[in-house]
Order: structure tokens, then C-alpha cells, then sequence
């Protein structure tokens, strides 16, 4: 198994993964490392890559016009940027700097946007750990949305 | 008059206590401190019914060490008239305290496990006592993980004690905020998103939550996911007390009373009723 592959397979998003797929994913991926400050990319940049943290902490903010930027969330080693790179406009929404000095897979999203029209399983399966891990942000924000500590305890 | 006598909890009859200290925490939130003569002798998790004279009760968790017998010390809120009240008073005021009451946080059956505290907002007062009792008692315990979540860096209750904790190689110490500026170098999001990151035996394991129910029903959920049964997590919650001994029925919270049968519940002993908006 090469080196990459092995990177991939050890990721939690991919937990569990096939190495019928472990390999397409791993062709399409390069390591990449962030230091503390540096923008892994900017909002409205084109979503060319995909991201896996393999180590450190990545902020993602949002800024207004002359307001100081505001963190939204931030992803701990583990998690993953985003699905914003497999559905038009493939662009991102948001800043992700990183806290601390980042170690990342990026997956370029082109060729596993490919890969996943030619072979259906595995844009199926990636698709469902995709759709997973939004859905457990969207939860998150719902709440953090609510500022549930604003009133009552 | 100050007698900083604790009175008999049956009793109902506040006695008057004189704030020593007071410590503003955080915009609207202050810790108070109350010397007694006689030793308070309280377990993590209960209450006391604070008297701000004139103006009324409220049900305050104490947050002190139960330790140090000598001291009572309560964090308080600015959420409405009585409340706003005690949260402006300062040192040489004198208020009402009747108490403890309820049940408490299981500390000494937990002695042998992983003991996961999960705490959101001001719920982190009620854990506070459990956690000084934790420390005290090291060695009868497997990881103590304390996760607490807070709306904003500036609204991070008992920072000093937490960074104190987050130092020892002993303890697992997480905070996340909902929203920070740049500059905040810790967790932006909500508390049980950190549940996954955690490591601690599910099989050998309790969870003590505390915090808005909201929050305490995404918590438990994950708590789920991560493999703790309803009987393995304990929650506290907040009713609109007034008696606090099970008369008045303000509290009640379906068939039990808030008062006298909780704050602290075992979670499948309210879990039918948790989600339920009638209640």
C-alpha cells in the first residue's frame, strides 16, 4: 500500500473504507502543511481541493467590511473542508486559516469529481460520508445559532 | 443578626448570611461568598433558596467546594428582579439561605470510572463542586474529562481555575465558545460537537450534564453515539422553584417535583419526558 493510501485509510472520514477505493482517492491526493496564520483558502475562491486534517486546528471565519473577522467553527485533526468542492458553484463560502501549523491531505476535487461520474460505488460512498458530516455541522450550527446561553442558565 | 447559622433544611426559614466576598465573573454574573460559624455541609449538584430581602427567592446551585465547610459560595445570574438583585450585591450585604436541597451529583458511586462532565453556560456552576470533589479524590477515579462550552471568550466563567485545570496532566480539560474574533486561539462551536474527540470507556463510564435543556438533549445524544446508556448519564435541571420541598408544585416536572426529587435526575428516569413540550 503506498504511502498515501495509507494516510487515507487512517483518516476517520474514511473509516472503513473499501481499497477499491482507498486507491482512486489516494490518486488524486498530495500532502500539504499549513503554517500557524496561513489561509488554506479564501471565500468565494474556486473549491479546486478537498481537505482532510491530519493535524492542528483550522478556523473558519467570516468577515464584513470594516468589522474585525468572526470564527464560525473550528475543525479539530480529523475532520474534513468540505463538500463544497463536489456541487456547483464549487466555490467556498467561507476563510479557513490555520489556528495552529496544519498538516492536510488535499484531494484535488476535479479529478475525484471524475472519478465518481465514472464510477458510480464510489461516488455513492463517498457521497453518504459527505452527506454525514455536513449533516452533523448543520446540527451543530442549529444550536450554536439558538445562543443558548443568552438567557435562562 | 448575621448568625451565619445553617438552618434545617425541613425548616424552611432563611437565615441571614453576610456576603464576604464577591467576584464579577463575567456582564451580569457574579460569584458570592458567605462565611459561616457553623459547618455547611452540602454534596455537588445541590441548592440553596437565596432571599433577596423585599424582593423574593430564587433557587441558586452552590458552586463552592464542599470541602471547605466554613464558606458558602454561590454563582448568580442577572436574569430577573431577584436575580438582578443578588448579582449587584456587595461585600458587608446581607441576604437570606436556606438549604441545601435536592438530590445530588453521583460522585462517590462513580468512584472507579471515567467521569465525563459535560457543562454549557452557567450550568458549569452545579458541576463545579462535583469536579473540586473529583480532584480531591484523584486516585479513586479513571479520566476525568470536563467539556464546557460558553457563548463567547468573554462569557467564560471561573477562567483562572479552568486554565489552573487544563494544566495538570491528570485531567481532560475542553472549552468552546459559540462565537469568538480571530484573535481567540481556543474551540469555536457547541460543546457536544467535542464529545466525539474525547477518550474515555464507555463501558466504565458517567456523564454529568448540566447546562440549558437544549443543549443538554444535543449532549446527550451524542453521549449516546458514543456508547453510555440512559443509565450512565445524569442531568441536572432547572424548574421555577419556590418552596423547594416538594409542596408548592411549581416545579414539577411531570410526576416529580425539581425541588425535592431532582435537580439531579438519572437520565432514563426522565428521558420519556425530556422531549416532551407540554412539560
Amino acid at each position: 500500500m503506498q504511502g498515501l493510501e495509507r494516510i487515507v485509510l487512517g483518516h476517520p472520514f474514511f473509516a472503513g473504507l473499501g481499497p477499491e477505493f482507498s486507491a482512486a482517492i489516494s490518486g488524486c491526493a498530495r500532502n500539504l502543511r499549513f503554517a500557524a496564520g496561513e489561509y488554506l483558502f479564501r471565500e468565494d475562491e474556486p473549491a479546486n481541493e478537498f481537505y482532510l486534517i491530519r493535524h492542528g486546528t483550522v478556523a473558519l471565519e467570516l468577515h464584513s467590511p470594516g468589522r474585525p473577522p468572526i470564527v464560525i467553527t473550528t475543525l479539530p485533526e480529523g475532520e474534513i473542508l468540505d463538500a463544497a468542492c463536489l456541487v456547483p458553484p464549487y466555490r467556498w463560502t467561507f476563510d479557513a486559516r490555520a489556528v495552529e501549523l496544519v498538516r492536510a491531505l488535499g484531494v484535488n476535487a476535479r479529478c475525484l469529481r471524475d472519478k465518481c461520474e465514472a464510477d458510480h460505488d464510489l461516488g455513492y460512498e463517498l457521497m453518504k460520508r459527505f452527506v454525514g458530516a455536513m449533516g452533523e455541522r448543520l446540527r451543530a450550527t442549529r444550536l450554536q445559532v439558538l445562543d443558548v446561553y443568552g438567557t435562562g442558565r | 443578626m448575621f448568625t451565619g447559622q445553617v438552618g434545617d433544611a425541613a425548616s424552611s426559614v432563611p437565615q441571614p448570611f453576610e456576603v464576604t466576598r464577591v467576584r464579577i465573573e463575567a456582564a451580569g454574573v457574579a460569584t458570592l461568598e458567605m462565611t459561616t460559624f457553623s459547618p455547611f455541609v452540602f454534596a455537588p449538584g445541590q441548592f440553596n433558596m437565596l432571599y433577596a430581602f423585599g424582593l423574593g427567592e430564587v433557587a441558586i446551585s452552590i458552586s463552592g467546594d464542599p470541602a471547605q465547610k466554613e464558606r458558602v459560595v454561590h454563582t448568580v445570574r442577572s436574569a430577573g428582579a431577584v436575580s438582578g438583585a443578588l448579582a449587584r450585591l456587595r461585600r458587608g450585604a446581607v441576604i437570606g439561605v436556606r438549604g441545601p436541597y435536592g438530590s445530588h451529583w453521583p460522585v462517590k458511586d462513580a468512584e472507579g470510572s471515567d467521569v465525563v462532565i459535560v457543562a454549557g453556560g452557567l450550568g458549569i456552576a452545579p458541576v463545579r463542586p462535583a469536579m473540586y470533589y473529583l480532584i480531591a479524590h484523584r486516585e479513586r477515579y479513571g479520566r476525568i474529562v470536563l467539556l464546557y462550552g460558553a457563548r463567547s471568550p468573554g462569557d467564560i466563567l471561573y477562567r483562572r481555575e479552568l486554565e489552573t485545570w487544563r494544566r495538570r496532566l491528570d485531567l481532560d480539560i475542553a472549552v468552546t465558545v459559540d462565537h469568538a474574533a480571530a484573535d481567540w486561539r481556543g474551540n469555536v462551536g457547541v460543546v457536544p460537537a467535542l464529545i466525539p474527540q474525547i477518550a474515555f470507556d464507555p463501558q466504565h463510564a458517567i456523564a454529568l450534564v448540566c447546562g440549558p435543556e437544549i443543549m443538554m438533549r444535543f449532549t446527550i445524544s451524542a453521549l449516546r453515539d458514543r456508547g453510555l446508556t440512559t443509565h450512565q448519564i445524569f442531568v441536572s435541571m432547572e424548574r421555577n422553584m419556590k418552596c423547594a420541598v416538594g409542596l408548592c408544585g411549581h416545579c414539577q416536572f411531570g410526576p416529580a417535583f425539581v425541588c425535592r426529587d431532582g435537580p439531579v435526575f438519572r437520565f432514563d428516569r426522565i428521558a420519556p419526558l425530556f422531549g416532551v413540550r407540554e412539560i
